[in-house]
């Protein structure tokens, strides 16, 4: 299954140019150009991995990945950021952002980091099965309690 | 006087700091769209050499977008470059309205980071006379700073330029979130600085939600 990818960046040209690069490679790209549009989105999709700038108009983009790991902590986050904003992107690590990427960034930087970040979002979505699986097999009305 | 002059250093160099990140920042967003850009001109290339046809209308859109970043990252660099002349004379003729868009131009994110919109209104006739850009123009962006925190739900500030015989003044309105409260910490000692160097004050109005610059010509 394809990785499912949202781009949050207030800049259109970047936003089309990066959707349309990873889409050729073979990543399902949606594009945000605010934070209150991703976090609409966020509630209504569930990505596999979000690309946040973390300077954006508006909400800030430490308060969208707060959000995001609020309404989806699964989801995990790359932070894009310029040099004079890589304080908030170390906020943002200590908010559980997966990892930083300095802007202009290199395309074979940022797949490796989407490939490392679906991987752990695969690895905790597949403990979080094994769990249930082990809570199920101990203790089969235990499946009630998610009803 | 001298620790007045001291103080507005420090200011000046928090101005100078201040601005010259956010103009850093505005020219790594040119470079990264001019970067996704020569990388999907790279990635179509690729295509190309395994037989697949690269359109020319793409290669056109994607010249004009980088084209488009070069003129925006030129305007950047223009202004930059009149901003850090501004220090080249202490004292000398400016044009006001010159000034303020040099101000708008380089504040304008910060201003779009809030959701702020700012609008000019000038004066017919140029107004000129002589100060200290530099210490005007920090002056300036310190009260429209302000007016942008206490614009309350409306997001938006009008700056209105009035010239009188003797003196300029420039009208930050449409504050609908001035209070008192808000005025408490405004204007702060380093605003007083530099309203003492420049010989200009400084009057709120609540009630009249505007903040109010006069300077003497």
């Amino acid at each position: 299954m394809k990785a499912r990818l949202l781009i949050v960046d207030d800049e259109v040209q970047f936003v089309q140019a990066l959707s349309e690069r990873l889409s050729m490679r073979d990543y399902d790209v949606t594009t945000s150009l605010s934070g209150e549009d991703a976090i609409e989105k966020i509630k209504n999709y569930n990505f596999d991995v979000v690309i946040l700038d973390v300077r954006l108009p508006g909400i800030e983009g430490t308060e969208v990945l707060r959000e995001i790991k609020n309404l989806k902590p699964l989801t995990e986050v790359i932070m894009l950021t310029g040099h004079g904003t890589m304080e908030m992107a170390i906020e943002g690590m200590k908010l559980g952002a997966f990892d930083i990427l300095m802007k202009p960034c290199e395309t074979e930087d940022l797949t490796l980091k989407i490939a490392r970040a679906h991987d752990r979002k695969a690895e905790h979505e597949d403990r979080i099965r094994a769990a249930k699986i082990s809570d199920f097999t101990s203790s089969p009305r235990s499946v009630l309690k998610d009803v | 006087m001298c620790q007045e002059l001291e103080n507005t250093s420090e200011t000046g160099l928090q101005f100078f700091g201040k601005i010259s990140a956010s103009i850093s920042h505005e020219i790594k967003n040119v470079l990264a769209i001019i970067n996704e850009n020569a990388g999907l001109l790279e990635d179509l290339t690729l295509m190309g050499d395994r037989g697949i046809p690269i359109d020319p209308e793409r290669l056109k859109v994607m010249a004009a977008a980088v084209k488009k970043q070069i003129g925006r990252a030129d305007g950047i660099i223009k202004d930059m470059n009149r901003f850090a002349h501004s220090i080249d004379q202490t004292c000398t003729t400016v044009d006001l309205a010159q000034t303020i868009e040099l101000i708008m131009a380089l504040t304008a994110r910060f201003a779009a980071m809030r959701g702020v919109q700012v609008n000019l209104q000038l004066p017919e006739n140029p107004v000129t006379f002589q100060t200290a850009p530099f210490l005007l123009m920090n002056l300036l962006w310190l009260c429209l700073d302000f007016s942008m925190s206490a614009s309350g739900d409306d997001k938006r500030v009008e700056l209105v330029v009035e010239a009188a015989e003797n003196s300029v003044r420039i009208r930050y309105r449409q504050l609908a979130g001035l209070t008192e409260a808000l005025l408490e910490n405004f204007p702060s000692e380093r605003e007083k600085n530099l309203l003492a160097v420049l010989e200009a004050k400084l009057a709120a109005e609540p009630e009249r939600e505007e903040v109010v610059l006069r300077l003497s010509k």
